[in-house]
């Protein structure tokens, strides 16, 4: 992939309510994750705060984005 | 307590009354903070509509201008779904497929989080000691009611997801 097109990424946020199990299915089911993987992020969104789930275009970061919020989960989009 | 269990390819449970009356409630207020009562200074509609860029309030609304509608939508199918899967009258069996049982998921992830936005819960919030406060001071108050139904949800939540994922 070119760089200008990874430059951009999806971040999710720590929040107290989400249970952590939801948010380990919900980065299997959207980013079709192993559940390794799946539970790695969402551990580092518990632990550090916050963690970056996907990089890539901005329009593409934008709709992981507004999909992640249709869950519940608290993400945003930045330069990388 | 009622759980969710698996069923071939459904997830099923069978609700108490008062289980089918609080689910009612709860996604019938979803249902109300999305529509008639939909206000962009309410918290609970911040967390569940957060800025995309939360440096950048321009391209945030302009984002927002194109996805808020659907994802509103989205939101008030889901609780819809809850409302539509219970049973009509008194308590029974809810049965779920696939796609239903999703939507439940993210329903009662929504109410939780409207929830937890009201009950201001953080993330050093014990649920149970902050339960057992609100009714050393009052058995009979609305705090101790919501503490809970918040719980409930959770539970009911947790026990979905495992038969889903069974």
């Amino acid at each position: 992939m070119p760089v200008a097109d990874r430059a951009w990424v999806t971040i999710v946020w720590d929040d107290p309510v989400n249970l952590m199990s939801y948010v380990t299915w919900v980065f299997q089911k959207l980013f079709g994750y192993s559940k390794d993987k799946a539970e790695k992020l969402m551990l580092d969104v518990h632990h550090k705060g916050k963690a970056v789930v996907s990089s890539g275009a901005r329009e593409r970061m934008e709709h992981d984005a507004s999909q992640l919020h249709a869950y519940g989960l608290w993400a945003t989009v930045d330069q990388a | 307590m009622s759980m969710f269990r698996r069923h071939g390819e459904h997830c099923v449970a069978t609700f108490a009354p008062d289980e089918v009356r609080v689910l009612r409630k709860v996604a019938s207020e979803v249902v109300g903070l999305l529509s008639e009562g939909f206000d962009h200074e309410d918290p609970v509609v911040e967390r569940l509509f957060p800025d995309i860029y939360p440096d950048d309030p321009h391209n945030s609304a302009e984002f927002r201008r194109y996805t808020e509608g659907d994802l509103k939508t989205s939101k008030i199918d889901q609780a819809g779904a809850i409302l539509a899967g219970l049973p009509s009258d008194g308590g029974g069996e809810v049965r779920l497929d696939w796609d239903t049982a999703e939507a439940w998921l993210r329903a009662l992830n929504d109410a939780r989080l409207a929830m937890g936005v009201r009950l201001e819960i953080k993330a050093e919030t014990d649920l149970g000691e902050e339960l057992d406060e609100a009714v050393l001071r009052d058995p009979t108050s609305s705090r101790v009611f919501q503490l809970s139904v918040y719980a409930y949800l959770g539970y009911l939540q947790e026990s979905l997801l495992n038969a889903l994922t069974d």
